[in-house]
């Protein structure tokens, strides 16, 4: 029998179905190998084999018990990122705030993959409450990027690219706020979906900045995303930002053609400061879709270098009002009760809270207080309507939008972790989509010189998550960057 | 612009963050660099740009008002640090420093 760690999700799906092997011996070979990488890797932050075993063995009497009327992902291995609730496991948000929290309810967007029949193996590290992009700011220590141990993976989804990266499992949920989804996965080589803002539920992803938050997908290559987001994304009444559209089948295409589509090369996406090595790789991957029939073009995105200070004052205020719920009274430990409720109060979050989430409350704090506001918030905000625009006009000329994801490949630890704005200046290829709300897919389009992948974008109008899919698988099905893969076991001898 | 330790201490008082002095420090700095790289937004004029409420042009629906079931008092008060008889448990809210 093939390893079973190394198949991806539709093929671990057709696998099932063909009974080549159980739910069990698919989850336990993922556990094993789990168990022998993430002592190095340190994907996971909560690993629950008891519930997938549980999960696993449900699975595999119910395919034997009613086969007619199966749910369709009945029996997948999944992973899910530790900001997303899973109803009662441990869930952190990589904070030590939280360190002892249990969701008495799942994520409506993780209940949605419950409900089609996946298998949880446990809860992947993140960056404190989604806020870094490295995962260098998770309380509970760094993820390694399989390609390198040396380098990160990305953040704030590097727990989940890092695990798909290394075959611990097929697919694992991201978020995306600023690129949590989409720069990891172009660090690690994984595929990944920012999805439309208001496409997936936000009810149970615990809020960072929620004009700006999604819920996306993490796998190995575009149609594993495709089949997982079709039964993630739609309307959750739980959510008042969750929008009333009806979810499209996400059908595929069978060739590579992409006769008559015009993508939109965005010049402000490739400046001074860029690794030439990205824009080399980017620049090619836009040539292989016009060999494939595509029109590539020129376009104008002139507002993109005001994003990251438009980010950094919109971001941290929504996430000061946000995280002013962590005040030690209904979850997690509690400091400094025996003195005064300030005390309680500035002692948890004081101590509790780590650097870059106090850095966020204190930015946020100072953009929304009383003088300050117009000058910052009410100014980003404006600026915000510009950059949006520029995606309206943009869209009015082309289909989709094709960039690259961050400046750089991953890049070593502690690189950035004293330059607050040297990390934050990781994003700025990122921040654009979750400004203007539009939906963005990453995925591989070759290695560097150095043999670290590098990721390109496509950006779509609000809602086009179909036709993001159909245009990446089309140039998966021409090219075979997504399918290389980090030899961990190597590297770790 | 430079952010001063006072200001910076007003601002962990609003957030309720106790800071430590290397922290007041380092805030001050990092602060005030992040915030003169904001000020690049003043380049644009905006006077005629309305802020953006919502990325989507979408009004904004409103659900029935009808009950539905919540979660129990036992789901609610599980993670609590401090309870008692049914209730989250809370130092003195009167007489601490304000």
């Amino acid at each position: 029998m093939t390893d079973l760690t190394h198949l991806t999700v539709r093929d671990s799906l057709a696998g099932l179905q063909a009974a080549d092997f159980s739910s069990v011996e698919l989850t336990r070979a993922l556990l094993k190998r789990i168990d022998s990488l993430d002592p190095e890797i340190h994907a996971f932050l909560t690993l629950t084999p008891n519930k997938a075993l549980a999960a696993a063995k449900a699975a595999d009497d119910l395919r034997s018990s009613q086969p007619e009327d199966l749910p369709p992902l009945t029996g997948l291995p999944l992973a899910v990122k530790d900001v997303l609730c899973l109803e009662g496991v441990r869930t952190t948000c990589g904070s030590k705030i939280l360190e002892n929290f249990i969701p008495p309810f799942s994520a409506t967007a993780v209940q949605r993959l419950l409900d089609a029949g996946v298998v949880p193996l446990g809860k992947t590290n993140t960056d404190e409450f989604a806020m870094g992009s490295s995962t260098e700011n998770s309380a509970y220590g760094a993820s390694r990027n399989p390609w390198d141990l040396t380098r990160v993976p990305g953040g704030s989804s590097g727990g989940s690219a890092a695990a798909v990266a290394a075959r611990m499992t097929p697919a694992a949920f991201g978020t995306d706020t600023g690129g949590s989804v989409r720069q990891p996965c172009s660090f690690c080589g994984t595929t990944g979906i920012k999805p439309t803002y208001g496409r997936t539920s936000r009810f149970g992803l615990v809020a960072y900045g929620s004009s700006l938050d999604t819920v996306g997908m993490i796998a190995r290559n575009v149609a594993d995303v495709a089949t997982l987001f079709q039964h993630m994304a739609g309307f959750d009444p739980l959510d008042a930002t969750s929008v009333q559209l009806p979810v499209p089948a996400y059908t595929l295409p069978e060739t590579d053609s992409l006769k008559g589509l015009l993508i939109g090369v965005p010049e402000e996406y490739f400046i001074e400061g860029i690794q030439p090595e990205v824009e080399n790789r980017v620049r090619a991957a836009i040539a292989q879709m016009e060999a494939q029939g595509a029109t590539a073009v020129p376009i104008h995105l002139p507002h993109t270098e005001y994003a990251l200070p438009v980010y950094y004052l919109i971001a941290p205020a929504e996430a000061s009002a946000n995280l002013a719920r962590y005040d030690g009274i209904r979850f997690g430990p509690r400091l400094g009760e025996g003195e005064d409720l300030w005390q309680m109060f500035t002692q948890t979050r004081g101590r509790l809270f780590g650097p870059e989430v106090k850095r966020r409350i204190m930015l946020g704090t100072y953009a929304l207080s009383a003088g300050y506001y117009d000058a910052y918030y009410g100014k980003a905000q404006k600026v915000r309507t510009l950059i949006k625009r520029d995606f309206d006009l943009a869209f009015e000329e082309v289909d989709v939008i094709a960039a690259p994801v961050a400046p750089t490949t991953a890049f070593k630890f502690s690189q950035h972790t004293d330059d607050p704005l040297a990390m934050y200046l990781e994003d700025v290829f990122t921040l654009p989509a979750n400004l203007a709300g539009v939906p963005g897919l990453a995925f591989p389009v070759g290695p560097d010189s150095n043999g670290m992948p590098v990721g390109m974008q496509l950006m779509g109008p609000h809602f086009r998550e179909d036709l993001l899919f159909q245009v990446g698988h089309a140039y998966q099905l021409a090219t075979r960057w997504h399918e290389n893969w980090p030899e961990v076991n190597n590297k770790l001898k | 612009m430079k952010l001063t330790i006072e200001e910076v201490e007003h601002i962990a008082a609003l957030a309720r963050l106790e800071l430590t002095e290397d922290e007041k420090q380092r805030y001050a700095e990092q602060l005030s660099d992040i915030l003169d790289y904001a000020a690049r937004l003043d380049e644009l004029a905006t006077d005629q740009i309305p802020p953006t409420a919502s990325v989507l042009d979408m009004d904004l629906r409103l659900r029935e008002d009808r009950s539905r079931p919540g979660l129990s008092r036992e789901d609610v008060l599980r993670n609590a640090a401090g309870t008692q008889d049914d209730q989250f448990k809370v130092p003195p809210v009167f007489g601490g420093q304000e």
